[in-house]
């Protein structure tokens, strides 16, 4: 659906989105990740060529972006950092005002704002609307022509827990039942994780990893979790007996998963030693923290 | 084209809520109005007055208040309006994520903003008629229907738009560029000031200055045709002479800045 080739930009001497290759499925929720500032916003916008790159190429639906700009935009709809929305409006004007630009019937309009459930303030002036509401009008204007490719950038800004939850069961439902394709970027992974089914993860403007989200899950390497009454004490016991321990966090160890064999032979060495063993067993690192060790390691 | 229209009718949507799009109907509203209350309770020392003397005490303050001042900050006001509705919003990213050409938005809201100029002086053309009409029926002794004075009013809006054209383009194009209210706003009245300065002084080449041209226009309006010699002086006869210097030079600038505008539209990355 969306093929770019070593796109590269900078803004002055500031190199901001270097070589990046994004292979984004039909079908598919494609989370774009990155730490504020990575280059999320600028990648989206030489996608919708707001911005023109200045290396590489990009192609949407099988057709490049430079020559068939118009064809590619009746099939996208977007929304960009803050929901760009005229505050002397309602929020029904905004969207009459866009399904004017767009062609798009009358009927639609009330569709969409009971859709992001703004229908009880479709007349009130879009300037008075709180963060959250004004963002479900900025995805209200982005789904109204009912796009083939949806792009959000950082959609559940501002919004509440069940917005949040809303707005990520609205997109999953996009692309389930109706086949859309949605790329969405977030400076959150546990909010992508749910949602995603491929994921980019950008950072100083470089894309360090891509993939779906179970070979994400997959760069994760097993620990062993051993909670215990002593955890320094038997930390010290354990690197003196020649085991790698990881890290020592309040009553917990953790150290590298080799086998099932290892993990009992290290209860049986804690236990000979009186150290008394809540629990021990095999865990993955979350991906959380496989995300800032991706982006802190770049 | 379709593109085109669409953006137009959606300027036009978007704007009829604003001071810019209001500004066009209330300005020549109430100065109009002021002037014709002052003429229907001064009816008795203006009674005496020829139609032609009348009409022209009736529109020439007006007109020349336009042309002097009012015209110009009136242009750069719409052009900033026009232009600061997508600034403040933040929505010229969204204008141009639409599969309409960039070529079409710029144009229609550089029409749009042409067409308010056009709007706003016709209301004056309109109002200053209607008022100075309904004044003689209200009055018998404002003898305003002995002349008519249709023909040359509308030659003098006419110029005054075609002069504003150039002011437009600029004042367009700076505030396309800036989106704070005090730099296009800042420039246009200094340049204003200015030209209005090199009218004063009569500078041969004022012009060539594209704000000073809705006050040159009115200079060089009025031609009174005089009677042969030897002949009884004939009935008064107002001629406006279209297409001076400052109509073509104002209509180069205005083309000229219209396509800069375009181009810098067309490099322009919504950062």
């Amino acid at each position: 659906m969306i093929r770019t080739d070593r796109l590269s930009f900078h803004f002055g001497d500031q190199q901001v989105v270097k070589s990046v290759s994004l292979e984004v499925p039909q079908g598919s929720i494609y989370g774009f990740l990155g730490p504020n500032g990575a280059g999320k916003t600028t990648t989206i916008k030489l996608l919708l060529n707001l911005l023109h790159a200045e290396n590489g190429s990009i192609r949407i639906f099988d057709q490049d972006l430079q020559t068939n700009r118009i064809e590619i935009l009746s099939q996208i709809g977007s929304l960009i950092e803050q929901p760009a929305i005229y505050g002397h409006l309602t929020g029904k004007e905004n969207l009459c005002n866009r399904a004017l630009l767009l062609q798009v019937p009358a009927t639609r309009i009330d569709e969409m704002l009971e859709l992001v459930r703004l229908k009880s303030a479709s007349n009130k002036k879009a300037s008075q609307y709180s963060l959250g509401m004004k963002q479900r009008l900025g995805i209200a204007l982005a789904l109204l022509s009912d796009p083939k490719l949806i792009i959000l950038d950082e959609p559940t800004n501002g919004l509440d827990p069940n917005g949040i939850i809303e707005i990520r069961q609205l997109l999953i439902r996009l692309v389930k039942e109706q086949g859309k394709t949605v790329f969405v970027s977030s400076h959150l992974l546990a909010e992508i994780e749910r949602m995603a089914t491929h994921v980019g993860i950008i950072n100083h403007g470089e894309l360090v990893f891509q993939g779906t989200i179970e070979e994400l899950s997959g760069l994760s390497k097993p620990l062993v979790q051993i909670e215990l009454d002593n955890a320094v004490d038997a930390a010290n016991l354990l690197n003196r007996s020649g085991y790698a321990v990881g890290e020592v966090r309040d009553n917990t160890i953790f150290l590298p998963f080799t086998s099932k064999e290892d993990t009992g032979k290290l209860n049986a060495l804690l236990n000979q030693h009186n150290y008394l063993v809540y629990s021990i067993g095999k865990v993955q690192k979350d991906l959380e923290n496989l995300f800032l060790d991706i982006t802190q390691n770049t | 084209m379709k593109g085109f229209i669409l953006s137009v009718r959606s300027e036009f949507y978007k704007s009829r809520k604003t001071l810019g799009f209001w500004c066009s109907i209330v300005l020549p509203l109430i100065i109009v109005a002021l002037m014709f209350i002052g003429f229907i309770t001064h009816s008795d020392k203006l009674g005496g007055m020829p139609g032609i003397m009348l009409w022209m005490s009736y529109v020439g303050p007006i007109s020349l208040v336009m042309g002097n001042l009012l015209l110009p900050m009136y242009i750069i006001f719409v052009a900033y309006s026009v232009n600061a509705m997508e600034h403040k919003a933040d929505t010229w990213k969204t204008l141009f994520t639409l599969p309409i050409s960039k070529w079409s938005v710029y144009a229609a809201k550089y029409f749009y903003a042409l067409f308010l100029v056009f709007f706003c002086l016709l209301l004056f053309y309109l109002f200053l008629l209607g008022s100075g009409n309904l004044l003689s029926m209200l009055k018998p002794e404002l003898k305003f229907t002995d002349f008519h004075i249709e023909g040359f009013l509308a030659q003098v809006y006419f110029k005054l738009f075609l002069v504003s054209l150039g002011i437009l383009s600029i004042q367009f194009l700076l505030s396309l560029i800036w989106g704070d209210f005090l730099k296009p706003m800042g420039i246009g009245f200094v340049c204003t000031i200015a030209s209005l300065i090199s009218v004063g002084v009569n500078w041969q080449y004022a012009y060539l200055v594209p704000y000073a041209h809705p006050a040159l226009a009115l200079h060089t309006v009025l031609h009174t045709q005089r009677p042969a010699p030897g002949q009884p002086p004939a009935q008064p006869h107002l001629t406006v002479d279209l297409f001076t210097h400052e109509v073509w030079v104002s209509l180069i600038v205005a083309a000229a800045f219209f396509i800069l505008g375009f181009f810098i539209v067309q490099k322009k990355s919504v950062k």
